[in-house]
């Protein structure tokens, strides 16, 4: 069954590009993904690019508004996803508890519909 | 054909629903073994059950009922999926549920039905549940009652309670949780949450102040059994008997817990020769049992404190030294304000009032319990036994105001009556 990991965090405190922390964090992904790779149940995943970067669109009575930002003013916002085939919640939750950003801000598992 | 019990018309009804309760769990969990599927499993037992209202009051109760209600219905689950129209995706479990079978027929010599409830418990009580699903699940999956019953226990209308249940299955086959034994990393979390949930039927049923409401009695006996069911599944878990022990030391106390008008009895007050003797040795046997293990919790801790309260002959005999003692231990497990609020009434009884109430008046205690009722009858009590009486009525007026039990609310106004004459 397929999970999606959405990875909230707080851009304000998430560490520095540059730090020591920043550093432990990257190799912390790259050992994360390395992982999930050769176990075989990697589908997808990325980073997204910092929320400022991002576009808001709404369609009402046919016309689109285009506008910056996101949807709502949060403190935690969605910083990246992992797509994993696992056999249950307890196996997407044990890999959810190993990405790097579960320390310190949190990990969404979401079953992908089965269509 | 031989009977186990014969069934008249007028029995029937009790006797089947009495066999089926203590078979659900164990037929249960066994199908979902087969199937992975709650729902199916539940309603294909749910048609196994009508069968046997059917049958055995005519040919009687088979010599092992559990057999023939799994028999009956792996069979009903079988049609149930060959009439489901997701059937493509249920193929599997339909090709296994056929390859075992029909089983044994009645008098045959039948194949040991294993145990899987342990299984059924860890997914009714998984962290990815609610917590008011997770008690609800588990009641009626694991203990076999039935969603009415539940319904009345938790004093919420019959389709309420359908829903909740519907929706816990859903989130439990939409998640995936699975039925499984949790892996040893896992484990103390887990059986922490099985016997966080066990102790909340245990409370719902306790705290109940109406003596009428034989329902919420149920719940008592339905945690001390579950809780019981456990322990013979794992006997090696010190905490499962540890709660078992406090379950059944409360519960040795219920006849002396309220009045004649259905009124709570304080333990200071009540009539020890009223507590259940039987279930304090049972208990207490279970406690000494846990305690040499060496791996001391919670559980233990705190039956281990209702065990000093069983042996004193009066509320005043009490070794409230020991009881001390045992709420320092529990603290430094379970640093919770809760667990600070008993253990300061305890030096209040060792040490005198102005012990306790230095204790309670901690500003840290206080802001964290300023909502909680039991602090302010506490502060209360220790304010009059130490000659407060100002401070006292304030105390009191402040537990009832948070007190929504009209007999508690009676109460409460009768001891702070009591203050201004003394």
């Amino acid at each position: 069954m397929q999970y999606m990991f959405l990875i909230y965090n707080a851009e304000a405190e998430e560490p520095a590009p540059g730090s020591a922390e920043f550093d432990e964090m990257m190799q912390g992904y790259r050992a994360f993904t390395e992982e999930v790779r050769e176990a075989g149940i990697m589908r997808e995943g990325a980073p997204l690019e910092k929320v400022d970067t991002a576009t808001t669109v709404r369609v009402r009575n046919g016309a689109a508004s285009v506008v910056d930002g996101p949807f709502a003013e949060t403190k935690e916002v969605l910083g990246g996803y992992y797509i994993l085939d696992c056999a249950n919640l307890d196996e997407a939750t044990a890999y959810a508890a190993k990405i790097p950003t579960a320390a310190f801000g949190s990990i969404e598992v979401r079953p992908v519909m089965d269509m | 054909m031989p009977r186990a019990m014969d069934l008249t018309a007028q029995n029937a009804h009790g006797v089947i629903s009495r066999v089926v309760r203590e078979e659900w769990g164990r037929v249960l969990s066994a199908l979902m073994s087969h199937c992975r599927d709650l729902d199916l499993a539940e309603d294909a037992l749910q048609d196994a059950l009508l069968e046997a209202l059917k049958s055995w009051p005519v040919r009687g109760v088979p010599d092992v009922p559990r057999a023939w209600l799994l028999t009956t219905a792996r069979r009903r689950a079988i049609d149930r999926i060959r009439r489901s129209t997701n059937f493509d995706k249920k193929r599997d479990q339909y090709e296994l549920l056929l390859s075992l079978g029909d089983g044994p027929e009645e008098g045959e010599a039948c194949q040991p039905i294993p145990d899987e409830r342990l299984k059924l418990v860890f997914t009714c009580c998984h962290p990815a549940l609610p917590e008011e699903a997770r008690i609800a699940l588990t009641l009626r999956t694991v203990c076999g009652l039935t969603t009415g019953e539940i319904a009345r226990a938790f004093l919420v209308s019959e389709p309420t309670m359908a829903q909740r249940l519907v929706r816990a299955k859903r989130k439990i086959a939409a998640k995936n949780i699975p039925f499984q034994i949790p892996d040893e990393d896992l484990w103390a979390e887990r059986l922490e949450a099985v016997l966080a949930v066990i102790y909340l039927i245990f409370n719902e049923g306790y705290v109940a102040t109406s003596g009428s409401n034989l329902m919420r009695e149920e719940l008592c006996a339905e945690a001390i059994r579950l809780c019981g069911i456990l322990k013979t599944l794992e006997p090696g878990e010190p905490e499962i008997q540890g709660l078992l022990a406090l379950m059944l030391l409360s519960d040795a106390r219920r006849p002396a817990r309220s009045g004649a008008a259905g009124e709570l009895v304080t333990l200071e007050l009540q009539d020890r020769a009223l507590w259940d003797r039987a279930k304090i040795k049972q208990g207490r046997t279970l406690l000494v049992g846990a305690l040499v293990k060496g791996d001391i919790g919670p559980y233990q801790l705190q039956a281990a404190i209702s065990a000093v309260h069983s042996e004193a002959q009066s509320f005043q005999a009490t070794d409230w030294n020991e009881i001390c003692l045992l709420y320092e231990r529990l603290y430094a497990l379970q640093p919770s304000p809760i667990v600070a609020l008993n253990a300061g009434v305890a030096r209040a009884f060792a040490e005198g009032p102005e012990a306790g109430l230095a204790a309670l008046e901690d500003p840290a205690l206080k802001e964290a319990l300023q909502t909680y009722q039991p602090y302010h009858v506490a502060l209360a009590d220790m304010l009059g036994r130490s000659g407060k009486a100002e401070q006292a009525g304030e105390a009191y007026a402040r537990a009832i105001q948070l007190t929504e039990n009209e007999k508690e609310r009676a109460h409460l106004k009768e001891r702070w009556a009591a203050l201004s004459v003394g």
